[in-house]
């Protein structure tokens, strides 16, 4: 049996107080889990609790011995205006450009401000995916995709991933049925 | 018009301590830019201002005061950060400057050297001190290079893996003190406050990398400073405002939109 990456037991996380939880699940390398719940459920906040993000009030995130996470965040900063290439970007956080889709790969000289809005969402999901990290924690990846980003992150998530654990929040039921190995729901 | 004052020995020592500190200061202006502190860096050269006239009321040499008037600012600035924060230390920078103008006839002339720029009268110490801010933020620049970007693109990715950037982020703060403090006891407030805010504006405009924005930047600065060098000692001018006029200037033959500055 695989390793298991994460052991979460009665999570409870907010900001000021509590506002999501609780929320139990076991994760193991190569599952990737699904968070689904309405709006307002507080999927986003007990994602970022996992690493840190938001205060905990209650419960306990047991993790593996030196697990190594990448979070990709809702919402980015606007990069307008900023010289910096495909290339530099995928270098911070040390994603390789290996398996990035045909339409993007060719495009990682220009700048990000050259891009298409699908386009550089995309490489931005492919930084913080395509890293060396035991867990990867998305939220809302398919946001601001195009259909082209969504129907290649669906693949790419769908297709065995044996080194990583991966938990995904999204709204798009459609992602979550097809590459969830495990979905848990979160009450409002 | 005496163009041949540039070729005097004299001004050969100002004229590479401000080189050094045009090519210095547009690297620190394209994180500071990044960031959304660029208006911190007329802070540090307001406060520099300020504690070089307080350390040469006090009888100590003016770089010294200047360099930690604006290490205090820095710290300030890293403690609070809130954009804030910048626009308190600018006042208090500005009004403490005036008043010791006011009160005291030495500082009277000192304060205008500070704010036309004194760079004529800089000498082998200026040069040694920009030599070695050269010789250490270049290569620390190019460390925190990566921490300062993921700041900006990534920001919770140091947190995500169990590491604090908050050390390396005030270490860039202490350097970007230091190297606009060393500009302002040479250059002059408004003209290092220049050079680190227009460079960096053509080269986010037209650097096709980030990396080649870096080059493009301090190409610009030690460009628009030479030229500025040359206009004012051939014209007889003051250096400072001859270096602001000549860098707003460049911006405008760039035709970069101001609404998007």
């Amino acid at each position: 049996m695989a390793e298991v990456l994460l052991r979460v037991t009665g999570l409870v996380a907010g900001y000021a107080a509590p506002v999501a939880g609780p929320l139990g699940f076991e994760l193991r390398r190569g599952e990737i889990l699904g968070l689904a719940g309405p709006n307002g459920a507080g999927k986003s906040t007990l994602l970022k609790a996992l690493w840190g993000g938001v205060r905990v009030f209650g419960g306990h995130i047991e993790k593996a011995p030196g697990l190594a996470i990448s979070h990709q965040a809702q919402g980015f900063d606007d990069l307008r205006g900023v010289p910096l290439t495909g290339r530099e970007l995928l270098g911070l956080t040390g994603a390789t450009p290996d398996g990035l889709p045909p339409w993007l790969a060719g495009r990682l000289g220009e700048r990000l401000d050259r891009l298409s809005g699908g386009q550089l969402q995309f490489l931005r999901l492919w930084a913080c995916l395509a890293v060396p990290a035991d867990l990867i924690l998305l939220d809302e990846p398919t946001n601001n995709l195009d259909r082209a980003g969504v129907a290649y992150l669906a693949d790419w998530l769908g297709r065995a991933h044996s080194g990583q654990g991966i938990v995904v929040v999204s709204h798009d039921h459609g992602l979550i049925d097809a590459v969830c190995t495990r979905v848990v729901e979160v009450g409002a | 018009m005496n163009f041949d004052l540039l070729l005097d020995p004299l001004f050969r020592v100002p004229f590479l301590t401000g080189l050094l500190l045009a090519a210095l200061l547009p690297l620190i202006g394209m994180y500071l830019r990044l960031r959304h502190e660029w208006l911190a860096a007329l802070a540090f050269a307001q406060m520099a201002s300020a504690g070089a006239l307080l350390a040469m009321v006090a009888g100590w040499p003016m770089i010294l005061g200047g360099v930690l008037a604006a290490l205090v600012a820095a710290l300030a600035k890293g403690l609070m950060a809130r954009a804030g924060a910048y626009a308190l230390m600018m006042l208090l920078a500005w009004g403490g400057g005036v008043l010791l103008v006011a009160n005291h006839p030495l500082a009277e002339q000192a304060g205008h050297a500070l704010f036309d720029g004194q760079l004529y009268f800089t000498g082998d110490g200026h040069l040694l001190a920009a030599g070695i801010a050269c010789a250490v933020v270049v290569p620390l620049l190019s460390w925190l290079s990566r921490p300062l970007l993921l700041g900006r693109l990534f920001p919770e990715f140091y947190r995500a893996r169990g590491l604090d950037a908050r050390p390396r982020l005030m270490l860039f703060d202490l350097i970007a003190g230091l190297s606009v403090a060393l500009a302002t006891v040479s250059l002059g407030v408004m003209a290092a406050f220049a050079l680190v805010f227009v460079p960096p504006l053509v080269a986010y405009r037209f650097a096709r990398s980030w990396r080649a924005g870096m080059a493009l930047s301090a190409v610009i600065g030690m460009g628009g400073y030479s030229v500025s060098f040359a206009v004012s000692l051939g014209l007889d001018q003051p250096f400072g405002p001859v270096c602001a006029v000549v860098l707003v200037m460049l911006v405008a033959s760039a035709s970069l939109d101001p609404s998007r500055m």
